[in-house]
C-alpha cells in the first residue's frame, strides 16, 4: 500500500468518524448525567430526514441543518419527559423512539416527494461543501506532511471540524466547569446533587438537550455532508456503533475521539477491499468487511476492551428519599 | 391530646434558641409521621432527638432541612419565623445536614464533593482553590483532617463523615443536623466523631444528633428531646435524666436494658473448628487459622472491630465462602469447599444462619415476607401442596403465626420485606431461622439497626434457644451486647483469635486491648 492510498484511507476514515463522533459526544452528555440513551441511533436518523428535507425544500443548508437539529430535539425532548418527568425506563423510551424515528422519517420522506422514502438529492448550497484550508497548495510540496495537511485535514465539510473542536469543549465543560461538574456528579450520585440544593432534574434535562443538538448535527451532517440527501435507515445503526466507542472510550471525550476514529477506520477499509487484499495477501469477501465494524462493536460490548464502569446512577430514574 | 414539649430551660427563654419548631405535623396518606411536634433547641447545645425506628425523627429533620413541607405548624430559626420548601432554602438559613446514608461523589475527591452545589462562579478553578483554603482552616479549628485531594471511594467510611460535616461548614452551617452518625462507626471513630461535635459547639454551632442508641445520648448531649409514634414525649436536660428513664419514654413501657439470664449449663461439644482459613477475591488470606469449640446450651460470642475477619467467619461456616481447615458439627466433618458446600447442606446438618447484612444476604427487600419466611426452607414438606405444586396458603398461615409468636409489627405476612422497619426485618429473619429448631444457631450483628423494643425481644429469643440446649455463635461490633448475652468471649483481630474471655470476669478495657491486637504478653 503506497502513501497515497494510505492518505484516501485516513480521509475516509476522518470523514466517516465525524457522525460517530457526534453521537458518541451526544451519548457521553446524556449518559455521563444518568440517562442511558440508546435512541442516539432515532435521533440521527430525524436529524438525517428533516435537514435533507428542509435543505432540498429551501435550498439552504444551513436551515436544513437548523432543521436537523429540531427533529433530533424533540425526540431528545421525548425521551427526556419519559425518563426523567416520568421516570419511566430509558431503555424501553429509547427502543420505542428509534422504532418511530424508523417509521415516521420514510413517512414523511414519502409523503413529501413520494420518491420510496428519499429526499431528492441536494447539490450547491443545499449541501455543506469541502473547505480547502489555508496554505494547502502552498504547503503540498513539504515531504509526508504536506500530502496528510492537503489530502487528510484539509478539504473537509464544515461539520468535521466542529466534530473535532467539540471534543476539548466536551472535555472542558465536564472538567473545568460548574455545570460539568453537576453533570457528573448527576450521573454518579443524585442525591448528593439533590442535598446539595441543585435540581436533578434540570440537570438532566440540559444533559439531554446537549445530546439532542449533537446528534441533529450527527444526522445533518450524513444526509447533507456525507451524502447528498437523506436516504431510508441512512444511519445502518451508526447510533448503536457510537454507544460502544462510547463504552470503548470510558466514557471519556478524548478516548471518544479516538474510538471513533477506530470505527470510522473500519468502515472506511470496507470501502477498500483492493487494498484490504493487497495488505493482507488473502482475498478477503466485501460482506465480512462491511461487518467489521459491527463485529467490532460485538466485541466491544462483550467486555474485551477491559472492565469499564458506567456512571453509577445511569439507568435508574431518580426518587427523592428521606 | 397534643403533647407540649416540656423544655427544662424554659425559665431561659431570654436565651435565644438557634431552632424553635412549634406544632409540627405531617401525614403520609392515613399514617400520621409527626403529630403536632413542639421543640426548641438552645443555641450552642447538643441537642439529642431519640424514639425508635419510625418514630418520625428522620420524618422531622427531613421537614427542617426541606425535604418535606409540614401539613402545619412554623419554624423558627435564631428567632425568626423561616419557611423551607428546598433544601437550598434550608442551607441558605444555616442548616447543614450529615445523613446517616452519605450523599457523596464516590469517584469525585473531597474537594470537588465540598464545593458541588456551592460553587463560586461558572468556571471551577476558583472554587477549587477558595475551597482548598478553607479546608485547611476548618480542619485545624475542628480535627477535621481529610486529604482534600483523595477520592471518596478510598476513604474510610469515619473519614466519608468528616467530608460531610465539612460540606455543611463550608456551607456556613451554623445548625448542623446528624442522622444516626455512629451506625456505620466503629468505637474509636465515634469517640472522635463525639469531639468534632463538642468543638463545634465550643464554636458556638448548634448540633441536632438522632440516634437510638442511649450511650450516646448520655456521652454527647447536652439536651434531650424523646420521641414516640410521632409524637414529641418530653425533653430533658441529660444531665437529669439516665438511660433507664430515656428507654422507658421511648418504648412506653419499662425495659430491661440488661438482658436477663441464668448460668450457662454446657452440653456436649457441637461444633468443633479447627485451623479454618478464608481468603478473599483478591487472594488476600482474612481468616488465618482460627480454632474453637462451641457445646450445647453455650453462647460464644465473637468480639472484634469490624472487618477483622469476623465476616469471613460466618460466611465460611455458613457455606457461603470457600474456606480450608476442619469444621465438625455433631462430630461429622463439613464440606468446606466444593459445591457440597452450601447453604442448603449446612442446614440439613442443623445450622442456622442469620447473617450480618440482612437486606442483602437475608431478605429479599422487593418479595413479600412469606415468600422471604420460605426462603432456604421452602422445600420442607409442610410447604407442598403435591410434587408439583407448593402450598402458598400454609406458607402465609405459617408465616403469620410465626409473626405472631416474634411480635412482627404489622403482622401482615403479604406486605414486602422492605416495607418492614429494620427491626420487624430482622425479626422476620430470625423467626426464620430459630423456628426451624437448628442446633447451631451463627447470628451476626442480631440488632444492627434495630430499635431498643426489638433489641430486648431478639435477645430474648437467643437466650432462649440456649436454654433450649442449643449451641450459638454470636457476632457483634457492640461490645455491649457480647458482653451481656455471651457465655464465652473470644476476641478476633487481623482475622486471628486474640484470646478467649469470660465475660464474669473480664471487662471492656481488657476486651478492647485485644480488640486492638495488644495480646496478654505485650499488655
Amino acid at each position: 500500500m503506497d502513501y497515497a492510498t494510505l492518505l484516501q484511507i485516513l480521509d475516509s476514515t476522518l470523514r466517516l468518524g465525524t457522525p460517530l463522533l457526534f453521537a458518541c459526544l451526544a451519548g457521553l452528555f446524556s449518559e455521563r448525567a444518568g440517562i442511558f440513551d440508546i435512541g442516539l441511533e432515532g435521533k440521527m436518523l430525524m436529524a438525517a430526514m428533516c435537514s435533507g428535507a428542509v435543505a432540498f425544500l429551501t435550498g439552504s443548508v444551513w436551515l436544513g441543518l437548523l432543521a436537523g437539529i429540531a427533529g433530533s430535539m424533540v425526540f431528545a425532548a421525548l425521551h427526556g419527559v419519559a425518563s426523567i418527568t416520568f421516570r419511566g425506563n430509558q431503555l424501553i423510551s429509547g427502543v420505542a423512539l428509534n422504532f418511530l424515528a424508523s417509521g415516521v422519517t420514510v413517512l414523511v420522506a414519502q409523503r413529501l416527494f413520494g420518491q420510496g422514502g428519499r429526499t431528492p438529492p441536494l447539490a450547491g448550497d443545499a449541501r455543506f461543501n469541502e473547505i480547502t484550508l489555508p496554505l494547502t497548495e502552498a504547503l503540498r510540496p513539504v515531504p509526508i506532511l504536506g500530502p496528510l495537511y492537503a489530502d487528510v485535514i484539509s478539504g473537509h465539510a464544515l461539520l468535521v471540524y466542529v466534530a473535532i473542536l467539540c471534543v476539548p469543549l466536551t472535555w472542558w465543560v465536564l472538567y473545568r466547569t460548574r455545570f460539568g461538574l453537576r453533570l457528573r456528579a448527576v450521573g454518579e450520585n443524585p442525591a448528593a446533587v439533590d442535598t446539595a440544593g441543585v435540581s436533578v432534574k434540570g440537570l438532566r434535562f440540559a444533559a439531554v438537550a446537549i445530546t439532542g443538538l449533537l446528534c441533529g448535527l450527527a444526522g445533518a451532517y450524513m444526509a447533507t455532508a456525507l451524502q447528498a440527501g437523506f436516504g431510508r435507515e441512512m444511519t445502518a445503526g451508526r447510533g448503536y456503533i457510537a454507544l460502544a466507542a462510547l463504552i470503548f472510550a470510558k466514557w471519556r471525550p478524548w478516548q471518544a475521539l479516538g474510538a471513533c476514529m477506530l470505527f470510522g477506520f473500519f468502515q472506511a477499509l470496507a470501502l477498500r477491499p483492493d487494498v484490504v487484499t493487497a495488505v493482507v495477501q488473502v482475498k478477503i469477501p466485501v460482506p465480512f468487511l462491511d461487518a467489521l465494524p459491527y463485529i467490532l462493536t460485538v466485541l466491544v460490548l462483550a467486555g474485551f476492551v477491559g472492565k469499564a464502569i458506567p456512571p453509577r446512577a445511569g439507568g435508574e430514574p431518580y426518587v427523592k428519599e428521606r | 391530646m397534643p403533647s407540649q414539649a416540656n423544655t427544662t430551660g424554659r425559665q431561659a427563654t431570654a436565651a435565644p434558641f438557634a431552632i424553635e419548631l412549634k406544632g409540627i405535623s405531617k401525614a403520609f396518606g392515613p399514617v400520621q409521621a409527626n403529630k403536632d411536634i413542639s421543640i426548641a433547641v438552645p443555641r450552642g447545645t447538643i441537642h439529642g432527638i431519640i424514639g425508635e425506628n419510625g418514630a418520625g425523627k428522620s420524618t422531622l429533620m427531613s421537614i427542617l432541612y426541606g425535604f418535606y413541607r409540614a401539613d402545619s405548624g412554623q419554624i423558627l430559626i435564631n428567632g425568626t419565623p423561616t419557611a423551607i420548601p428546598d433544601s437550598q432554602s434550608a442551607i441558605r438559613a444555616g442548616i447543614g445536614m450529615v445523613f446517616q446514608h452519605f450523599k457523596l461523589v464516590q469517584n469525585f475527591t473531597v474537594l470537588e464533593n465540598v464545593v458541588l452545589g456551592a460553587e463560586e462562579g461558572a468556571l471551577l478553578a476558583g472554587s477549587l482553590s477558595k475551597a482548598r483554603r478553607v479546608l485547611a482552616d476548618l480542619s485545624r479549628e475542628y480535627e477535621l483532617d481529610v486529604d482534600p485531594d483523595a477520592l471518596i471511594e478510598d476513604l474510610s467510611v469515619g473519614h466519608q463523615q468528616r467530608v460531610e460535616i465539612l460540606k455543611a461548614l463550608y456551607r456556613q452551617a451554623d445548625i448542623l443536623i446528624l442522622d444516626e452518625p455512629t451506625g456505620v462507626l466503629t468505637p474509636a471513630e465515634a469517640d472522635h466523631l463525639f469531639r468534632i461535635l463538642s468543638g463545634l459547639r465550643d464554636q458556638g454551632k448548634t448540633v441536632i444528633l438522632i440516634t437510638h442508641k442511649l450511650r450516646e445520648i448520655m456521652e454527647a448531649t447536652d439536651h434531650v428531646s424523646v420521641m414516640r409514634r410521632g409524637t414529641m414525649v418530653g425533653t430533658v436536660k441529660t444531665s437529669e435524666t439516665s438511660p433507664e428513664e430515656l428507654a422507658e419514654l421511648m418504648v412506653g413501657r419499662k425495659v430491661l436494658l440488661e438482658v436477663d439470664k441464668g448460668a450457662a449449663n454446657p452440653g456436649k461439644t457441637v461444633l468443633s473448628v479447627q485451623d479454618l482459613r478464608v481468603r478473599d477475591e483478591h487472594g488476600v488470606e482474612r481468616l488465618k487459622g482460627v480454632s474453637f469449640d462451641i457445646r450445647a446450651g453455650e453462647i460464644l460470642g465473637i468480639a472484634g472491630v469490624a472487618g477483622n475477619g469476623q465476616s469471613e467467619l460466618l460466611e465460611a461456616l455458613g457455606g457461603i465462602a470457600t474456606a480450608t481447615g476442619r469444621v465438625a458439627m455433631n462430630g461429622s466433618d463439613l464440606p468446606l469447599s466444593g459445591p457440597a458446600a452450601n447453604g442448603q447442606t449446612r442446614r440439613e446438618a442443623g445450622i442456622a444462619h442469620v447473617p450480618e447484612d440482612r437486606q442483602h444476604l437475608g431478605l429479599i427487600m422487593d418479595f413479600e415476607a412469606w415468600e422471604n419466611v420460605a426462603f432456604g426452607y421452602h422445600n420442607a414438606p409442610e410447604y407442598q401442596k403435591n410434587a408439583l405444586l407448593m402450598d402458598n396458603d400454609a406458607l402465609r398461615a405459617d408465616t403469620a403465626a410465626k409473626m405472631e409468636r416474634f411480635d412482627v409489627r404489622p403482622p401482615i405476612p403479604t406486605l414486602a420485606a422492605k416495607s418492614f422497619s429494620g427491626g420487624n426485618q430482622q425479626k422476620i429473619v430470625v423467626a426464620r431461622e430459630i423456628e426451624r429448631n437448628p442446633d447451631l444457631l451463627l447470628i451476626g450483628q442480631p440488632t444492627r439497626g434495630v430499635d431498643i423494643g426489638a433489641i430486648e425481644f431478639i435477645h430474648k429469643q437467643i437466650v432462649a434457644l440456649r436454654d433450649a440446649g442449643k449451641a450459638i455463635l454470636l457476632v457483634s461490633v457492640e461490645l455491649d451486647e457480647i458482653m451481656s448475652l455471651s457465655d464465652r468471649i473470644a476476641v478476633m483481630f487481623d482475622g486471628k483469635i486474640m484470646g478467649f474471655r469470660d465475660p464474669e470476669t473480664t471487662n471492656e478495657r481488657e476486651l478492647g486491648l485485644l480488640m486492638a491486637g495488644v495480646s496478654e504478653g505485650a499488655a
